[in-house]
């Protein structure tokens, strides 16, 4: 039995608790009374993977088996999650593969001749040819790669369909062999529960004109938060496409799960609670800590990179989108809820290494905001861990650097956008067409490995509604010019940032530290 | 007799001052400087229509912190005579009638010593107003000499007393305070380099540099064109705040300006194996105004294919004038001033600048002025203007008597 995720109090014979900072981690006591969320332990991983998903796929939910889908002369197209699942990557074989392999296999005994693959990367940028091959095995990648297996382009005007309108009057127009196709599998990895169900075709395969009507921030405000679809503006626009473009095309949808295994054996520690740490554990941890402490930058973020998760597949669900969604959603609930008892003045979060955007590449300024504001602060359903007019606390280096390649429109955004304004709507209604439309970012959108010209300003949206509801955010060790820019403040030590969120929500304020990752989603009563 | 710093022929201090003067200016306003402080005889006028004029204040122009640094190029050397006394940028009293011109007068001085100021028929340039392209400026009454402040025998700025022609006086409202005075030479220069630039209504342009010239320049674009966006490439906190005063419409580093650029005019960018990225596309006039390899190189590669590059900063070696192949610029000069068309109207730049002087607010470009005794903290003051906030650095002779 897998214990389940818990709130400690802290009190004298607490340690000092792991916090996670960017590419560095550390220890750091908290004062008596913070509230420590944990996550569950990681559930058991199913013992036979194959076996779960050959079962999804001949019994799925609401639809007939797969096989009974496929006949000979067809047109197949099969999607996947591109680069930004799981986090870290996971180690070999990516629970993806063994999906396609699966499907492929069917479908080739079924003669299906006319199959492609797409990555649903979205205005995510490009996957190379070599992440391609991460996910999808060297068998599927020597097969079809480039000519049947490739990135979908948002921005090809001949590789695009428009669907029509949802009864809100959003535009739904998703790639044109997706469309066509006589049916379309979807394989997703959910690792967190804003993932999957209707999110996954109409956004993963979507364009920039579907996408605005709920990536914005109007939407975003309306999230509360995005990790609980009910609650969800995102999700309920999502959710009136994924129901059009079930009118217009067959989509037969391969949903998994996994558990909390997020760090390698050498990491182990991470993924354990501190007072339980083995001798083992400890010294991992004193090792790895001064290894790292030490290195320099290039090496350690090398190192970091390098991390691949040793994730098991908690469970497998095949067939109609929303019927695999809810089970799926319970699998990810099962992981990684835990109930906590009303709201804090201070929030605490250490942010990690990876976010889903920087995966082989650096995470810049945006992509720490969006993190912490966006991802973490989310993590909730109910109420916010921390009240309105409240304070979070976030522990990241915030280094003021960028991926030039990856992040170009980022570069833009942090140097003209941030400093004439910080407020989403005003970015929105000043800037966002002009970068989306920028014919430099859709080409390096298009023939590098860019992320499309509006994706930095997604990423301030995701953090709209923490923006909204906070009375200050200050991020300890950061870069001060750079969370400046962002309108942050800037502590040097834990203490210092407390002492100054002390400032605005009171002298003995409650706290509430997000032990995380692994990932907890806190249920807040 | 009459003080006067005077600009004297030294190879070792040229040498010395062309190899360390930009890494290290205060060298240039110390031991390295080709100049001295003297008593010497007054200039007499050389002929009739000449007179003598008494400085008020003379300022420090970025083509004499040039020379005194050993960065012009030796394509001048022909064009001047020495000793001479620097300072172009004058605004005094007239000593002895000229002409209309009663003694007393106050003026302020353009520089150029055209056809008329060296009693010569007017060449065909003179002859259509432009008395900057004056292909007569090593004869006639006085030495060679492109400009007083470069000419043995006129005297220059930087002295108690200077002599100059009819042709070069304007004549100062008693409402124009001398230290805007000043200012309207070099202003004349901006908005000959603003025209010359040609900006269409709505173009774009970038303007690379800002200090005097820089901002002057913005500001004779918002003035006599309906040039649209103006994007300005300063270094410096104070250069930033003027140019948004005098209507930048973006004001950026010279580390962001590619971007900046790129931005606005959605062009694309390209990053050679070495040297700085260009743009395919960009702004529709580009000027130069820093004088500087690494700005020219910036104008360059930032103006669009077919557009217009101004160099209104002094010229120097080194930029790479590929893109002025590969996009078909049309690159051209702006040196001193002249007639200017402006609404179908052809006027002297003087006058214009004149007004833009009596009517623009350019209290603060003005920053210090300095006797002629204190020239090397002047000229150290100069070398960093920027840094220190401070566009215009001037000498005031009076002080000195």
């Amino acid at each position: 039995m897998t214990r389940p995720g818990f709130v400690l109090e802290v009190d004298e014979r607490t340690p000092p608790l792991l916090v996670h900072r960017g590419e560095g981690f550390g220890v750091q006591r908290f004062p008596l009374g913070t509230r420590v969320v944990y996550p569950p332990d990681s559930l058991p991983a199913l013992p036979d993977v194959r076996g779960s998903i050959r079962h999804a796929i001949m019994n799925p939910l609401g639809s007939e088996p797969l096989p009974e889908l496929l006949r000979p002369g067809m047109r197949l197209t099969i999607a996947f999650d591109d680069i930004s699942l799981p986090l870290p990557p996971m180690n070999p074989p990516d629970v993806r593969q063994l999906v396609l392999e699966e499907v492929l296999e069917l479908a080739a005994r079924r003669g299906v001749e006319d199959v492609e693959l797409l990555v649903a990367n979205s205005l995510h940028r490009r996957m190379t040819g070599k992440e391609i091959e991460a996910v999808v095995g060297e068998r599927v990648f020597r097969s079809f790669w480039p000519e049947s297996l490739r990135n979908f382009d948002a921005e090809d005007p001949g590789g695009l369909t428009y669907i029509g309108q949802t009864d809100k009057g959003e535009d739904v127009e998703i790639s044109r062999r997706a469309a066509e196709s006589d049916l379309l599998v979807y394989v997703n990895i959910n690792l967190v529960a804003m993932d999957g169900g209707h999110k996954s075709v109409p956004v993963g395969l979507g364009s920039y004109r579907s996408l605005r009507h709920h990536h914005n921030v109007n939407t975003m405000l309306h999230s509360r938060s995005y990790m609980d679809p009910p609650s969800s503006a995102l999700h309920g626009s999502a959710a009136r496409m994924g129901r059009l473009l079930a009118d217009h095309l067959r989509i037969f949808t391969i949903e998994t799960t996994l558990n909390n295994e997020t760090f390698p054996r050498e990491f182990g520690f991470l993924n354990r609670r501190e007072w339980e740490w083995s001798l083992r554990d400890q010294a991992g941890y004193l090792a790895a800590k001064k290894a790292n402490d030490a290195a320099p930058g290039r090496i350690r973020r090398e190192v970091f990179r390098r991390i691949r998760a040793p994730y098991g597949v908690t469970g497998v669900h095949a067939g109609e989108t929303e019927a695999v969604h809810e089970q799926t959603l319970a699998n990810v609930h099962r992981q990684q809820k835990v109930e906590v008892s009303g709201q804090s003045d201070i929030m605490v979060v250490g942010l990690p290494y990876i976010c889903p955007y920087n995966v082989n590449s650096i995470m810049n300024p945006i992509l720490v905001m969006c993190l912490g504001l966006g991802y973490f602060f989310n993590m909730y359903v109910g109420r916010p861990l921390v009240r309105p007019g409240g304070a979070l606390i976030l522990c990241h280096p915030v280094p003021w650097e960028f991926h030039t390649v990856h992040h170009p429109s980022y570069v833009d955004f942090f140097e003209e956008v941030l400093a004439e304004t910080t407020d989403p709507s005003q970015i929105e209604s000043k800037f966002e067409e002009q970068y989306a439309t920028d014919p430099w970012y859709v080409h390096l959108y298009r023939n590098s490995h860019a992320y499309h010209g509006v994706h930095p300003f997604y990423m301030w949206y995701w953090g709209a509604h923490a923006l909204d509801h906070l009375g200050d955010v200050i991020f300890v060790g950061g870069d001060r010019r750079a969370v400046r820019r962002m309108g942050f403040r800037a502590a040097s030590t834990f203490a210092d940032a407390l002492e100054m969120a002390r400032e605005r929500v009171g002298s003995s304020p409650t706290i509430t530290y997000l032990h995380s990752p692994p990932l907890a989603l806190a249920e807040v009563r | 007799m009459t003080v006067a710093l005077e600009l004297f022929r030294s190879v070792p201090r040229y040498l010395a001052a062309r190899a360390v003067g930009e890494r290290v200016p205060g060298l240039v306003a110390g031991p390295l400087a080709p100049l001295r402080l003297v008593n010497r005889d007054e200039p007499v006028p050389p002929a009739e229509g000449w007179g003598r004029v008494a400085p008020r204040l003379a300022g420090i122009c970025g083509s004499d912190l040039a020379t005194l640094s050993g960065r012009t190029s030796f394509y001048f050397s022909p064009l001047v005579s020495m000793p001479f006394v620097p300072g172009h940028e004058v605004v005094g009293d007239l000593f002895d009638d000229v002409e209309d011109l009663p003694a007393g007068t106050r003026v302020v001085i353009d520089p150029v010593l055209s056809c008329a100021a060296r009693g010569l028929p007017p060449c065909s340039s003179c002859a259509e107003g432009s008395t900057g392209r004056c292909d007569r400026v090593t004869v006639g009454h006085v030495s060679p000499g492109l400009q007083t402040g470069y000419c043995a025998d006129t005297g220059g700025g930087w002295s108690a007393m200077l002599v100059a022609h009819r042709s070069q006086l304007h004549p100062v409202p008693d409402a124009l305070p001398d230290e805007r005075a000043v200012l309207v030479e070099p202003l004349a220069c901006a908005i000959h380099a603003a025209l010359r630039g040609r900006p269409e209504p709505g173009d774009t342009v970038l303007v690379v540099g800002a200090g005097t010239v820089g901002i002057l320049t913005l500001l004779a674009l918002r003035e006599f064109t309906d040039a649209g966006s103006i994007v300005v490439v300063a270094k410096h906190q104070g250069q930033r705040d003027l140019a948004r005063r005098y209507g930048a419409t973006e004001v950026v580093g010279p580390r962001e300006a590619v971007s900046a650029v790129r931005r606005g005019s959605r062009a694309f960018r390209l990053q050679p194996e070495r040297g700085g990225a260009f743009l395919l596309g960009g702004v529709d006039v580009g000027i130069e105004c820093a004088g500087t390899r690494g700005s020219l190189d910036l104008a360059l590669r930032t103006t669009r294919a077919g557009g217009r590059v101004v160099l209104a900063g002094l010229p120097v070696a080194g930029a790479d004038l590929t893109p002025v192949w590969f996009r078909e610029l049309e690159v051209m000069g702006a040196y001193a001033s002249g007639m200017e068309r402006v609404n179908g109207d052809r006027r002297s730049a003087f006058d214009l600048a004149m007004s833009v002087a009596a009517e623009v607010d350019l209290d603060g470009v003005l920053g210090a002025t300095y006797p002629l005794g204190s020239w090397r903290e002047a000229i150290d003051h100069a070398m960093s203007a920027g840094r220190l906030g401070t566009p215009k650095v001037a000498f005031d002779p009076r002080e000195d008597s």
